[in-house]
């Protein structure tokens, strides 16, 4: 089986983001590889030790996204390519789509793998498109996969529960953080990750060309912000200071 | 005029209640036609109608309710290769982006997704998206034809404007090809007591909490108020809780009477599904966390401490 997943270097999440004067958010800060690919990466891993196969990372982004492919590649991928093109800078979710396509159908993957959304920008509206392009069904939201034979189930999340979708291969998936843990790259697959293949291609490479831009931005402003409060430290009265404001929101 | 459409997402027989909110802004842009698919779309036309649509496409070939996106896709690539509208709209919900995204691709258009309001201007149109966690609103203009705008839930208030729809059924044949990804069951596991997204009040934790061993407090303040229990999408992640419960971004959308914000120190993911929340009341171990800068009242303490002696000062107070 081969599976194709595509992964994603945002800021860490877990640092205090920033905006650069051009109002993107601020690269320069600790890049990792999105945590929600990570647990695809995983998923990934673990289907293709059930079921044999390969496992190849996909990934959009300048030069030092190499490194989340590593990241994958030290976990246990076996190989990575890495679409990166000046042109390809600040690119839309369907330019993002149209780019990954044109890597990933060379592969003719049984499988591919996606986040649900990324970290940073969480709209989530590439993989439908990549679906789309890729000519394939999707499953997603997906909190459990199983594949029998050319059939994947997966449990699919709803608000309240989950629903049992399933479709034959060649199928895109996307997963849930709740699908795997992922596992941490021991010393050994570290080593290993460095020989392992990144294979950079460009737009010329890929015959995609950037086309015209389908939104423009026309300005950027502040949003309008609440008016901080009051900040107290819980001396005690805290309580009661809470009250006070349910009381006169008319909760209580 | 401008020809507007709204997707009006069906849930198992029912109008997903974003389907409703964006005809209020859809009839001000212009004459609006909804198209409705899967069980109960014609009962929802009627709906539709008194909420301003002059026409309502309708289907309910089960092939839309069994399989995901795809059906969904082939009626609205036909329909708008047929009608060439200027614009559709559609929530910014699970099933709606994910049918968004395909007819996007598959007409080469391109979408705007996540808006939070759209105004008509020089004959398209300019969605504002609030971006980096809502702190700041983007301005983008659509260039394509049709312009695919997904809106946020919650983002306009749903209103009849009287009227009746022109009911048109919809002949489209659902290719074999498109029925692939088969919903073959539908599971429920939790029944919310008070749905989060019409509670009054809303208590949501984060990290801060320690662990999911301590939502409990949550649940019980919950109960005194009368309110529901939401959670970052950190937690969420971490899988203490549900996603059924995660506020923000990708979660649900919550305007709440009141919103405490306990142990979520109010990343932008989360901030942007609940800062519309008349009161904001945060308890956080840390002073300098953001949501300490947008809430009303900020309490730096113990959330495990607090919790349970509010929770206990509210039934004193309710007897």
């Amino acid at each position: 089986m081969k599976i194709v997943v595509t992964v994603k270097q945002v800021p860490d999440p877990n640092s205090n983001l920033a905006l650069d004067s051009d109002n993107t958010i601020s690269r320069d800060k600790e890049v990792v590889l999105d945590p929600g690919d990570e647990c695809g990466v995983e998923e990934g891993l673990q289907l293709k030790e059930a079921h044999g196969g390969e496992v190849v990372l996909v990934s959009m982004g300048p030069e030092r996204a190499k490194d989340a492919i590593r990241k994958g590649l030290s976990m246990g991928a076996d190989r990575g390519i890495l679409i990166s093109d000046p042109e390809l800078a600040g690119a839309d979710a369907l330019l993002t789509a149209r780019a990954l396509a044109a890597a990933i159908r060379g592969e003719e993957p049984d499988l591919v793998i996606c986040g649900t959304e990324s970290y940073d920008g969480s709209t989530g509206m590439v993989p439908p498109m990549l679906a789309e392009l890729l000519g394939m069904p999707q499953l997603t939201v997906a909190k459990k996969v199983e594949i029998d034979g050319s059939t994947v189930k997966v449990h699919r999340q709803t608000a309240d529960g989950y629903q049992v979708v399933e479709a034959s291969t060649p199928v895109l998936i996307t997963v849930t953080a709740a699908i795997a843990e992922p596992r941490y790259a021991s010393l050994k697959g570290i080593m290993a990750a460095r020989s392992k293949e990144i294979k950079q291609v460009g737009m010329g490479d890929l015959g995609i060309e950037r086309g015209e831009s389908v939104e423009t931005i026309e300005g950027i402003a502040e949003a309008e912000t609440r008016k901080a409060g009051v900040v107290i430290e819980d001396d005690g009265t805290a309580v009661d200071r809470i009250m006070q404001l349910l009381t006169e929101a008319k909760v209580v | 005029m401008a020809k507007i459409w709204v997707y009006a997402e069906m849930n198992q027989g029912k109008l997903a209640p974003t389907s409703l909110e964006l005809m209020s802004k859809a009839r001000e842009l212009g004459d609006v036609e909804a198209i409705a698919l899967g069980a109960g779309a014609k009962a929802a036309a009627a709906t539709l109608g008194k909420h301003g649509a002059k026409v309502v496409h309708v289907s309910e070939d089960s092939a839309f309710d069994d399989f995901v996106a795809e059906p969904a896709t082939d009626a609205l690539a036909a329909l708008s290769q047929k009608g060439s509208p200027d614009l559709i709209l559609f929530g910014f919900t699970t099933d709606s982006r994910e049918v968004a995204g395909r007819l996007a691709a598959r007409l080469g258009t391109g979408l705007i997704s996540n808006a939070g309001d759209l105004v008509a201007k020089d004959g398209g149109f300019v969605a504002k998206v609030p971006y980096f966690g809502g702190a700041r609103v983007a301005s983008m203009k659509a260039n394509s034809k049709p312009a695919i705008v997904l809106v946020r839930p919650k983002s306009f208030e749903p209103s009849e404007s009287g009227g009746t729809a022109d009911v048109q059924q919809l002949e489209v044949v659902v290719a074999d090809g498109s029925r692939r990804a088969h919903i073959t069951e539908r599971v429920v596991e939790a029944t919310e007591k008070v749905k989060l997204e019409d509670a009054r009040v809303v208590i949501s934790g984060g990290r801060g909490l320690g662990g999911p061993q301590n939502f409990p407090l949550l649940e019980d303040l919950a109960g005194a108020l009368g309110g529901a229990v939401g959670a970052s999408r950190a937690v969420v992640d971490a899988g203490w809780v549900p996603y059924s419960m995660q506020v923000g971004q990708t979660g649900k959308s919550v305007r709440p009477g009141v919103y405490i914000a306990v142990g979520i120190s109010g990343a932008m993911q989360h901030t942007v599904g609940m800062k519309a929340s008349k009161v904001i009341i945060a308890i956080n171990k840390d002073a300098e966390a953001p949501i300490m800068k947008m809430a009303d009242l900020g309490v730096v303490g113990d959330a495990l401490k607090i919790v349970p002696a509010l929770t206990a000062a509210v039934k004193a107070k309710k007897g």
